[in-house]
């Protein structure tokens, strides 16, 4: 009768384990870093400000969406003299433009663990549609969604004036994020 | 003169070429540090990191030469003192111009930038990013170069004091002025 039990048991928790969504994100394992390359020398940088509002059910991929907010004021951009350079109005125009944000609006499952995720990123008023490669690692405690994607900053007017140069400031951004979160079931 | 009051020629075309590379490069360094950021003035550290490598690899590339070849010997009318005097201004100067590029090289790391030599090729990073450091770095490259300038200005200052002075045939051990062999 107990073995019995068990096995309904057993029988009954298995769909619902399968069921997790990751809706809680954990900010201090996430990251946002980006890395472009200025005359030829590789720099890299990163946001330690930022929101990420997700919704991720393995079993339901296409379903899944994230809401990402940077708070552009905290900028690493590789030196404390970049740093203050990319407030100003030919970069970001951070007093007019304080924050960026993504908003997914397609998610597309490839196998593996690997998606593709389609959305739109205003940066400087501008809002660009963009496909974000996003690798799914499931964990105990939490789970890590690792994306990449490239912008070309100059799609969004980063770098004005004398900086659209981009024999010395390239226009290609590497982005790389990742975010943590943990699931409920 | 005889020809072995002369530098090989090898040995003079590297000290001018590295005099000529210092000459550029330094008050490159000394103008380029407070422009405001701008894209000619990431250019211009380029070129300065630029100048710095190629001076160091040429430089490397003398002391191994001057390690294989007798340098000429002074003339004889030079006191002991000075003979003592102009090796360690010589020994220093080769210190300075290999050791003021590398601390340049080690800032640059430290400071999150790598060192890519004419934007080709990449030099690895010795140092992970770190800002106190790469300050520190940034005095020690400035405290060597204004050493190096004063050391320079006695070299320079003593090479025109024996040949227009002392009318000693000086400037010719570098290759200055005709190549007389009698």
């Amino acid at each position: 009768m107990k073995i019995t039990q068990l096995v309904l048991l057993a029988a009954l928790a298995a769909p619902a384990a399968h069921a997790v969504e990751y809706r809680t994100v954990l900010p201090k394992q996430s990251t946002i870093h980006f890395e472009f390359r200025q005359m030829g020398v590789p720099v890299k940088g990163g946001f330690k400000r930022f929101t990420t509002e997700m919704a991720f059910d393995p079993a339901k991929p296409e379903a899944a969406r994230a809401q990402i907010e940077i708070d552009l004021a905290s900028i690493d951009a590789g030196s404390p003299e970049a740093d203050d350079e990319s407030a100003g109005k030919l970069w970001f125009n951070r007093s007019a433009y304080p924050k960026a944000t993504f908003v997914s609006s397609q998610v597309r499952a490839l196998g593996n663990n690997r998606y593709e995720m389609r959305g739109t990123l205003t940066l400087k008023g501008k809002s660009r549609e963009m496909t974000v490669s996003v690798t799914y690692v499931p964990g105990k405690n939490a789970s890590i969604f690792d994306g990449s994607f490239v912008l070309k900053r100059l799609d969004f007017g980063i770098g004005e004036g004398m900086w659209a140069d981009v024999s010395t400031v390239a226009d290609e951004v590497q982005v790389r994020f990742r975010i943590a979160a943990t699931g409920t079931y | 003169m005889s020809v072995a009051m002369r530098y090989s020629t090898p040995a003079i075309v590297l000290h001018w070429l590295v005099a000529l590379l210092i000459f550029v490069g330094f008050p490159l360094g000394v103008y380029m540090v407070d422009l405001p950021l701008s894209p000619d003035k990431l250019k211009l550290y380029s070129y300065h990191k630029w100048i710095g490598i190629t001076v160091f690899l040429l430089v490397a590339v003398r002391v191994s030469w001057r390690l294989m070849h007798t340098p000429p010997s002074l003339p004889a009318g030079i006191a002991v003192w000075q003979r003592r005097a102009s090796q360690i201004v010589h020994g220093l100067l080769y210190a300075l111009i290999l050791a003021i590029p590398l601390s340049g090289w080690l800032m640059s790391s430290a400071k999150g930038f790598q060192t890519v030599w004419f934007g080709v090729l990449p030099l690895p990073d010795l140092l992970e990013k770190n800002r106190e450091l790469g300050d520190l770095l940034a005095s020690v490259h400035k405290v060597l170069n204004f050493t190096l300038l004063g050391l320079v200005i006695l070299h320079v200052g003593a090479a025109l004091k024996h040949h227009f002075i002392e009318r000693q045939p000086f400037l010719q051990r570098m290759g200055w002025g005709r190549k007389e062999r009698t």
